[in-house]
């Protein structure tokens, strides 16, 4: 949920998890269907000579960027300003909503259209400009289904990828009219163009999120597939574009290695439909440009996990984890979701994200198709760590972990330990060993407890020569 | 409209740099003290393809597949070749005289534009290996006209296409124009179960003539 508007303790991954999983259609659905994106994004990058040396490139490029972010970031304000658009700061997600309300209320704004940014989904825009009586509308199509839920978005690209068309046409019927029980995707998508037509045509502001800002010309690259930002952006008088301060690459030839990767990554696209270059505003128009921190200096510091500052939000790492594929968006509670969330989301707030990082199997498959080459799974085992020793791990668990400690440490204490364990998986009644503190069993066997341990083996094995 | 500077903090009017801003002063600092290491900014290299081979060719396949529809077509026979796919259109337009349609331009009403059947606009070159078509603001007549319109049409000239996006990048002054866009293919959405919707919020269809 987002940030800002879900303020409710910890997030229990594995509790939320096993609500999404309690459907098995369609946990089953969802895991395919992802998985289908994932075996487009391969497809399509195999085409590609030197895909690896652009995945090089861009963790590059990032990497250098993040460097020298002060200077990138001045250069990009002169540029941007000497184009007549207009710069603001904002340290954290309150001081966004502000400036953003600020702009809007000055100039009357009542009806706002709003692209994808998952930016404005971290600061909790929607809720705070609402509770301020503007009206927020989400134009992409499944960020429309999921407000219209009353949702956050549950994927990066997809967002409402854990909705069956059953739901949308049921959705549709009550908030478009559409009639009862027509759930053709071409239809349904077509009842929303008509409906968000009038509602480009009519908004006073548009706010849309930012792919890459170029330092060098103070430019900003916007992606669409449906167009829905361009229109936003185009008939609005007030056009505000909302960044956080990673997004900056020096320059435009920069684009050239992203812009490959990006929708490869993404959809298995070449390339989205809609590039958009914006650099200065059209005539009698206004571009706002917010630079938001939130944080993300704060991340900056952390030498462990400032790679993960380099991301492009192209959802690879969500397609391809067995965990996230079988756990759905929502269970994450934070926004982004999946594994590039689980390592954000702690440098946020630690004490309410604390359960994210264990929402991973380790595999690694999140590090192997990230485009800019972030090493996720090792983050996500590092803040295991920081989670642990910032007592942030359930009391079992850290029991469990103590015990096996003290008992790895000394040979004869494990040697003893497994003579105990063999002999209390052979007798020990079914009740006894799955119990309410044998979370492992729950789904599964315990393995059939071998005679002996290797080391009597060995030794007996020895001792016959 | 009405603009109440209400920032609780000072700004030099008109030029969008916020120097008084806490807040720039506070990220600007923070970034500094975070103490990332130097890393050199490298240079683009080997990911170039470098037998590109028939561009045409390889333009016509990428923009295909992303479902735009490409027709070779000779100069003068644009006009033709825009109705003979279009027949039943009513309301056609362009966005430079060269073609003899309806003119679009900044000033054309927006529901004029809204009504559109077909706007047809001259690509500045293509890319062949994803079927984009650069499109800069003197192109478009309005920045939302290609957006509005129900079916958009670029002319390209078979000669103005690049291998990749390196090379496009190469080609383009891309802060010449105040927006540009490279365009692959008509708007879609796979957001109701993946499966694919032609026409989501832009138009229904894109076609390259090629000349």
């Amino acid at each position: 949920m987002h940030d800002a508007a879900q303020n409710a303790g910890p997030v229990d991954h594995a509790g939320r998890a096993a609500r999404f999983v309690a459907n098995a259609d369609q946990t089953t659905w969802h895991d395919s269907v992802l998985w289908r994106i994932r075996e487009k994004r391969d497809a399509v990058s195999e085409g590609v000579q030197g895909w690896e040396r652009l995945r090089d490139l861009a963790s590059q490029i990032k990497e250098h960027t993040l460097s020298k972010l002060d200077e990138y970031l001045i250069e990009f304000e002169k540029c941007a300003a000497a184009n007549g658009v207009q710069v603001h700061w904002a340290s954290d997600a309150e001081a966004h909503n502000r400036i953003v309300y600020d702009l809007l209320e000055a100039r009357d704004v009542r009806r706002v259209v709003k692209s994808k940014s998952m930016l404005t989904e971290e600061c909790g825009l929607n809720p705070y400009l609402e509770a301020r009586g503007l009206e927020v509308v989400d134009t992409d199509l499944g960020e429309r289904i999921v407000q219209l839920r009353g949702e956050p978005p549950s994927h990066l690209v997809a967002p409402a990828i854990h909705v069956r068309r059953e739901e949308i046409s049921v959705l549709f019927h009550e908030e478009l009219g559409t009639p009862a029980g027509s759930s053709d995707p071409q239809f349904l998508a077509g009842a929303m163009r008509q409906d968000l037509r009038a509602r480009f045509l009519a908004a006073d502001a548009a706010i849309t999120g930012v792919n890459f800002a170029v330092a060098s010309t103070g430019g900003l690259v916007v992606v669409t597939n449906e167009g829905n930002a361009n229109l936003g952006a185009h008939l609005a008088p007030v056009h505000i574009a909302c960044m956080g301060i990673e997004k900056l690459i020096p320059k435009p030839e920069h684009l050239g290695v992203f812009l490959r990767l990006l929708s490869r990554s993404a959809t298995g696209q070449p390339l989205s439909i809609y590039t958009s270059h914006f650099h200065r505003p059209a005539p009698g128009r206004e571009l706002h440009i917010v630079l938001v921190d939130n944080g993300r200096t704060r991340h900056l510091a952390r030498e462990d996990f400032r790679a993960s500052l380099k991301c492009i939000r192209c959802g690879a790492c969500l397609n391809t984890c067995p965990v996230y594929r079988r756990s759905g968006g929502h269970s994450y509670g934070a926004t982004p979701s999946g594994p590039i969330g689980a390592i954000l989301a702690p440098g946020r707030d630690m004490e309410k994200y604390a359960t994210l990082p264990f929402a991973s199997s380790l595999c690694g498959s999140c590090s192997d198709v990230c485009p800019v080459k972030i090493d996720i799974h090792a983050q996500l085992y590092r803040w295991r760590q920081e989670a642990a020793r910032e007592g942030h791990i359930s009391r079992g668990k850290r029991l469990g972990m103590n015990m096996a400690g003290w008992i790895t440490r000394r040979p004869a204490r494990y040697r003893l330990a497994g003579r105990l364990a063999r002999s209390l998986l052979r007798y020990a009644p079914r009740r006894l060993l799955y119990g309410r503190w044998n979370v492992w069993g729950r789904a599964r066997d315990i393995p059939e407890p071998p005679a002996r341990s290797f080391g009597e083996w060995y030794a007996a094995e020895r001792g016959k020569k | 409209m009405n603009r109440k500077p209400r920032h609780n903090a000072p700004r030099s009017a008109g030029s969008g740099t916020q120097e008084g801003y806490p807040a720039r002063k506070a990220i600007l600092e923070a970034v500094r003290r975070a103490g990332v290491p130097a890393s050199p900014l490298p240079s683009i290299t080997g990911v170039r393809d470098l037998e590109p081979g028939d561009l045409i060719s390889r333009f016509m396949a990428s923009a295909e597949a992303a479902a735009a529809t490409v027709q070779i077509v000779e100069t003068g026979g644009v006009e033709a070749a825009v109705r003979e796919r279009f027949p039943e259109a009513v309301s056609i337009a362009a966005t430079v005289p060269a073609w003899s349609f309806e003119q679009v331009n900044p000033g054309t009403d927006v529901h004029t534009m809204a009504q559109l059947d077909v706007l047809v606009c001259p690509g500045a070159f293509g890319v062949a290996e994803n079927g984009a078509v650069w499109l800069g603001e003197s192109a478009m007549g309005s920045r939302a006209a290609p957006f509005l319109t129900q079916h958009l049409m670029l002319v390209l000239d078979r000669t103005a296409i690049v291998p990749d996006m390196h090379a496009a990048y190469d080609r383009l002054d891309v802060a010449r124009e105040g927006y540009g866009l490279f365009v692959a293919g008509p708007s879609k959405t796979a957001d109701i179960e993946q499966a694919l919707v032609i026409g989501a919020h832009g138009p229904r269809s894109l076609t390259v003539l090629l000349t």
